[in-house]
């Protein structure tokens, strides 16, 4: 169902409130967002990587059910990389299926600028989550609670 | 008169087309940390003007500020190719300066090098949308390069639509698998060297006048 999102939007509280311990969520277990591509397609680049690094800071695993386009990819490292700070925030870490995006792009879609970065993506602390596995069709992490 | 500018206008543009047609080109030397892009660096600058780029060292990071080498003239095959080399610091999502108290460092040590890591990594992103021409991507080949940094570089590379050399580099340990790095980006040719002993640098010369010339 286009814009069903756990956690997003509607009931509960969004990412990034800073209520996540108050809903049940990183005490006892590790929070999960799993943010569909609709509600991801109204945002601007930077309202993404925000939604994004908000979650993630508050030590949630954040899902992007289609992922980012390779430019705001390349801003989310950026910006990571400027809120890392000693005994905080160590970064991120962000998986998804190796995919040659350039070959599933018809000409039209590169003349349009779409993009068809349709790929899901887990992004979490880098303390909290570890690649276990990674190939071309499996991704296999471990998520630790603190 | 405005037929005058417009002239002007067009004989400007193509006097401009034909200078920035000769100008260097940048090319940015992109990798995760450790790779073995600095001492690529090193080699390629040294072999054509005598300098060197930057210090090399096995800890990562090394390499915090991009560091420009101008006017760097290859000849191949009669033609000949000037290019500006860009080393970039390591790209990575992640930076913990406890990694560096491995590395005899004390905290104040570490904490200023992870901080000038995460500049050096934010300016490399920036330069890879702003400010090269072209890419040469170096890869550790003991290493797996199944990994989301490699992936996300090299995707962002193809979006820009910039010409991209692949490097599989350190060839000359005995855990190296090119073919592993060849399979891994299979859309881009896989070019094997040893950047340290100057492995292969002859084909990979002629394939950074070929991509880039």
């Amino acid at each position: 169902m286009p814009g069903s999102t756990p956690n997003v939007g509607g009931g509960g509280s969004p990412p990034g409130d800073g209520r996540a311990s108050d809903d049940g969520g990183s005490d006892d277990g590790v929070r999960i967002d799993m943010i569909s591509g609709a509600r991801m397609e109204g945002l601007t680049g930077m309202e993404k990587i925000r939604l994004i690094l908000d979650g993630v800071r508050e030590g949630n695993i954040v899902i992007l059910e289609e992922g980012l386009s390779p430019d705001e990819e390349s801003k989310l490292i950026e910006v990571t990389m400027t809120e890392i700070s000693p005994d905080d925030f160590t970064g991120i870490e962000i998986e998804t299926y190796p995919k040659a995006e350039a070959t599933d792009q018809s000409f039209l879609d590169k003349l349009m600028g779409r993009k068809s970065a349709q790929k899901l993506t887990v992004i979490g602390p880098a303390n909290r989550i570890e690649t276990l596995h990674k190939d071309e069709n499996l991704i296999s992490t471990l998520v630790s609670r603190k | 008169m405005g037929l005058l500018t417009n002239l002007k206008d067009s004989i400007s543009r193509v006097t401009d087309g034909l200078f920035a047609a000769d100008e260097p080109k940048r090319i940015g030397i992109y990798g995760p940390p450790n790779a073995g892009k600095t001492t690529l660096a090193n080699r390629i600058a040294r072999d054509w003007t005598g300098d060197a780029v930057g210090p090399e060292s096995h800890i990562p990071h090394e390499t915090r500020r991009a560091r420009r080498k101008e006017n760097v003239e290859i000849e191949r095959n009669g033609r000949k190719v000037t290019i500006d080399i860009v080393d970039t610091p390591g790209v990575t999502t992640k930076v913990d300066y406890k990694e560096f108290l491995d590395h005899d460092m004390d905290k104040d040590d570490a904490v200023r090098r992870s901080r000038e890591a995460t500049e050096g990594v934010a300016e490399a992103m920036h330069w890879l949308r702003e400010d090269v021409d072209g890419v040469i991507y170096v890869l550790d080949s003991t290493t797996d390069p199944f990994t989301q940094v490699n992936t996300m570089l090299i995707g962002i590379i193809e979006s820009q639509d910039l010409p991209a050399l692949i490097l599989a580099n350190k060839t000359d340990l005995s855990g190296s698998d090119v073919q592993q790095i060849a399979n891994a980006f299979p859309q881009h040719e896989t070019i094997p060297l040893s950047a340290l002993e100057g492995e292969n640098m002859d084909e990979v010369y002629t394939k950074i006048a070929e991509y880039f010339g």
